[in-house]
């Protein structure tokens, strides 16, 4: 059985400045987000577009924070796939939710 | 036959090699990382559901002063990621006394972050008269969910803050490797990540302008 060694490799991509740019991307699509909120956007574009900033914030500090992009493939695939299904599976109880005020007796 | 078996020995999930090429504390974080990412999911979507079945649920963040100062503290937890990006990219390169400096900064941002927060609650709980039991707008699920989504979120970055310092001074006494501030950077970026979803669907769906 061979040992397991840990080498630190120059890892193409994963350098101060290109995290120095994801950081300013971050900053930038905060205030996007914050900008909406202030412009007072209707409820469900502003739920869509915030959700959707959310998820690529996500995805940056994700891929180059914690450093996703530059481990191996089969890391991801065993983590993240069934992560998003769970997730997923939990939209189930959105319908149930939008149902409940209209079910409700008028005082 | 023969083949499968010779291909299923060399291959690199026997168990002689690492599949995934990370080490097993990294792989322990990650982990539980994906563990805690459903923990925060579910109690997103429990905010989500109380939120839709109440119509009337309460907008009680006026842009000026609180969306202001929730987007700071986002300023001081995006900030601290970055430090602490900067600490694993020093720790890598044998540069113990900047990594250390680093997570300091780290910390820094996160403390901000706390006192900010709690300066919130605080202004919540007692000029609003906001408990998780009861408010002035008439939705008491408001308090119960923003205090337990908070309230579980700013645990995490105390825990934080706490597991940052033992790595710093691990760090400054010569202790610790490059992989176990790695490790405890993905931890500190999973708290920031967490509130990339809190500060929009909590916040900023809740602001009241003009």
């Amino acid at each position: 059985m061979s040992e397991y060694t840990e080498t630190i490799e120059h890892i193409e991509g994963a350098t101060t400045a290109s995290f120095t740019k994801v950081w300013f991307v971050l900053l930038a699509l905060t205030g996007v987000e914050v900008l909406l909120a202030y412009f007072q956007a209707p409820t469900l574009i502003m739920l869509t577009v915030l959700l959707g900033l959310s998820i690529i914030k996500a995805a940056l500090i994700i891929a180059y924070f914690m450093h996703m992009k530059f481990e191996r493939l089969s890391l991801f695939l065993t983590l993240f796939p069934m992560l998003i299904f769970c997730i997923v599976l939990m939209l189930i109880f959105l319908g149930d939710a939008v149902r409940i005020p209209a079910m409700r007796p008028p005082v | 036959m023969s083949s499968q078996v010779s291909a299923a020995a060399t291959s690199l999930w026997e168990g002689g090699r690492s599949p995934y090429a990370v080490n097993s504390k990294k792989f322990g974080m990650w982990l539980f990382i994906i563990s805690d990412s459903l923990t925060f999911s579910a109690m997103l979507f429990a905010y989500t559901y109380s939120r839709v079945t109440n119509p009337d649920w309460p907008k009680p963040f006026d842009f000026s002063p609180a969306i202001i100062f929730s987007t700071v503290m986002t300023f001081c937890l995006l900030s601290s990621s970055l430090t602490m990006v900067m600490a694993v990219h020093a720790m890598n390169h044998g540069n113990r006394k900047a990594a250390a400096k680093w997570i300091l900064a780290t910390m820094a941002g996160g403390g901000a972050f706390v006192v900010l927060h709690l300066s919130e609650w605080l202004k919540l709980i007692n000029v609003e008269h906001v408990t998780p039991f009861q408010n002035p707008w008439g939705v008491p699920l408001f308090g119960g969910t923003f205090f337990a989504l908070t309230g579980l979120h700013m645990t995490h970055v105390v825990l934080g803050l706490i597991y940052l310092g033992i790595i710093c001074t691990g760090v400054m006494r010569g202790k610790f490797k490059a992989e176990d501030v790695e490790v405890s950077g993905l931890y500190w970026h999973f708290v920031d990540l967490v509130w990339m979803f809190i500060f929009p669907l909590v916040y900023l769906m809740s602001a009241k302008v003009g």
